[in-house]
């Protein structure tokens, strides 16, 4: 079939256009969405760290205690939940629900500024629950190196390696009940078995390389050998260039999605 | 101002809108008219550069949609089938929210919302949240925010379908304002009347193709006569009545319930048909409208 494509040229430079969208929108929720944004994080900190922590020996895990080995780990896990949930319903909400995309298609933007302007308001949620659980964390001592600034972006950069693909895997959704299997057998058992609560070594030996290979892990370590002051140069960018991979193979996959379901 | 050859949309195998031929010139209003499924919605889409041509060509405000998408989208207002309102934000955010798509700025867009809330006689309304909104209501508000950016070419899919009669005149009030104001606009529909009101031209879909061209007056005078008698007959089956009635009329059609003889003078052929002797149980002469001319054209059969 010799159905043309329509051209888009300059793609995404009316991106911002669409994140003031989503900002206005944002304005009127602000205020519940972080105050639930870290209440989880922190009620897991409260009890895995100073509840449960309290039985557990720190020493082997190379930390001072089990509350200083966790926190950077939900920083990581915390960022991939904020992008996980802001990239499924809203984005099924912007297809068929209220369609809000198809209102910024009839106007001049273009498929690349919807998802690249929906994308970066993600990110600035994740950024917004990040420093929020930074700040907590912080103040309840869980971290106490200045390098939580640098913990905090590689927040943001694991969150958004998530927030592409499902942006990708929502766009291909008929309804939201393929969204109940990724949070379930997806997104939790990588929250529990990706090194957030112990270290993947303690995985039998295949499912230690599949936790490995999972963007939370990377996001985790990093997260977690950021502040602990364990980092090396090159274990970091090989961390942030694997996440990268997933921030763009999923932004490709994304826009192909978002073209396939909206341009017909 | 839209210049369609050939246009072409075919999903698979399934050619929803087939080789159409479209001209729409400045500051007309013209209609498409046709039964669910032929096609006019695809064919809105694709005028609306947001759906490709499969074939043929087309060309609005002398630009290529497969190339200049957005620079035309920029100059359309665009009243899709179903609202695509933000139902959590108030109506006044709905348009400063969707001139902002359009890069204007806020001062213009604030401006110009008060205007069009004017406009849309929704300024008593502008900082209530648009979800409890009546159907009317949020009609308005998607054709006043179609204006925002003082579009050139409006196009309104099915504008007043599953309003109440008071919306509806109130909304066909605002489309003639607009088209006083020298604003083109196309329009789909399926209420007859609604075309009769609103469109100086129209052409009538039947699966994906156009089977009728030019004024509601005009098609009136080609596809039917100046009037039409109705007829109802105490009897289950109209059908023997008719071969009694063929030679009173250019055309008799037969209803389940009722006749209709299509004449030139109803009056006169009412005399005809009591003078034969025949009773009928109510005797309504009326003048032909578009709905007779859309009835014969695209058949009395249910489409689903």
């Amino acid at each position: 079939m010799a159905t043309t494509t329509l051209a888009q040229p300059r793609e995404g430079r009316m991106a911002g256009r669409a994140f003031a969208y989503w900002l206005a929108n944002y304005r009127r929720v602000w205020r519940g969405s972080i105050i639930s944004g870290f209440l989880g994080p922190l009620f897991f900190l409260l009890a895995m760290g100073f509840g449960l922590g309290t039985l557990v020996d720190g020493g082997g895990l190379g930390a001072p205690g089990y509350v200083e080995f966790i926190a950077p780990g939900i920083l990581a896990a915390q960022a991939m939940q904020t992008a996980v949930g802001e990239s499924t319903f809203p984005v099924m909400g912007a297809l068929k629900w209220q369609r809000q995309y198809h209102a910024m298609l009839a106007a001049p933007l273009g498929i690349a500024d919807l998802v690249l302007g929906h994308v970066a308001f993600v990110a600035m949620r994740i950024a917004i629950t990040s420093v929020a659980f930074a700040l907590v964390a912080v103040a309840l001592g869980a971290i106490t190196s200045w390098w939580v600034v640098g913990a905090v972006f590689a927040a943001i950069l694991t969150g958004l390696a998530f927030t592409t693909p499902v942006f990708a895997f929502a766009a291909r959704q008929d309804n939201d009940s393929g969204f109940n299997v990724l949070f379930r057998f997806i997104i939790m058992p990588m929250f529990l078995f990706s090194g957030t609560f112990f270290p993947v070594e303690q995985l039998p030996a295949g499912l230690e390389a599949v936790a490995m290979a999972t963007p939370l892990w990377h996001g985790v370590e990093l997260c977690r050998s950021l502040v602990m002051g364990t980092a090396t140069v090159a274990g970091s960018l090989g961390h942030v260039a694997y996440l990268l991979l997933w921030v763009v193979g999923g932004l490709w996959l994304a826009l192909a999605s978002f073209r396939k379901r909206l341009v017909t | 101002m839209i210049s369609a050859h050939r246009l072409t949309k075919r999903f698979g195998e399934f050619a929803a809108v087939d080789a159409i031929d479209v001209e729409v010139r400045r500051g007309e209003a013209f209609g498409f008219l046709g039964p669910n499924g032929a096609g006019k919605s695809s064919t809105m889409r694709m005028i609306g550069c947001v759906s490709p041509p499969t074939d043929g060509s087309l060309r609005i405000l002398g630009r290529d949609p497969a190339t200049d998408g957005p620079a035309i989208r920029a100059r359309l207002g665009v009243v899709p089938q179903r609202d695509t309102l933000d139902e959590e934000l108030t109506v006044r955010e709905n348009i400063l929210v969707y001139g902002r798509y359009f890069g204007l700025s806020r001062a213009h867009v604030r401006a110009k919302a008060d205007e069009l809330l004017e406009f849309a006689q929704l300024t008593e309304r502008a900082n209530s949240v648009v979800e409890p909104l009546s159907g009317g209501m949020k009609r308005r508000l998607t054709i006043a925010r179609s204006l925002v950016n003082d579009p050139e070419l409006l196009l309104l899919d099915e504008p007043t379908t599953g309003l109440d009669p008071q919306a509806r005149h109130v909304l066909w009030d605002r489309l003639f304002r607009l088209k006083r104001s020298g604003v083109t606009l196309v329009l789909t529909t399926h209420y007859m009347d609604e075309a009769e009101q609103l469109c100086d031209r129209l052409v009538v879909m039947d699966g994906g193709r156009i089977v009728a061209e030019g004024s509601p007056r005009e098609l009136i005078a080609l596809h039917s006569t100046r009037e039409v008698l109705e007829l109802r007959f105490a009897a289950d089956d109209h059908a023997p009545y008719a071969t009694k009635l063929t030679d009173l009329a250019e055309r008799v059609e037969v209803l389940p319930d009722r006749l209709l003889l299509y004449t030139d003078d109803g009056d006169a052929t009412a005399a005809a048909v009591q003078a034969r002797g025949l009773e009928p149980l109510s005797v309504l002469a009326r003048r032909s409208t578009l709905e007779d001319v859309f009835l014969h054209l695209t058949g009395r059969t249910l489409v689903d």
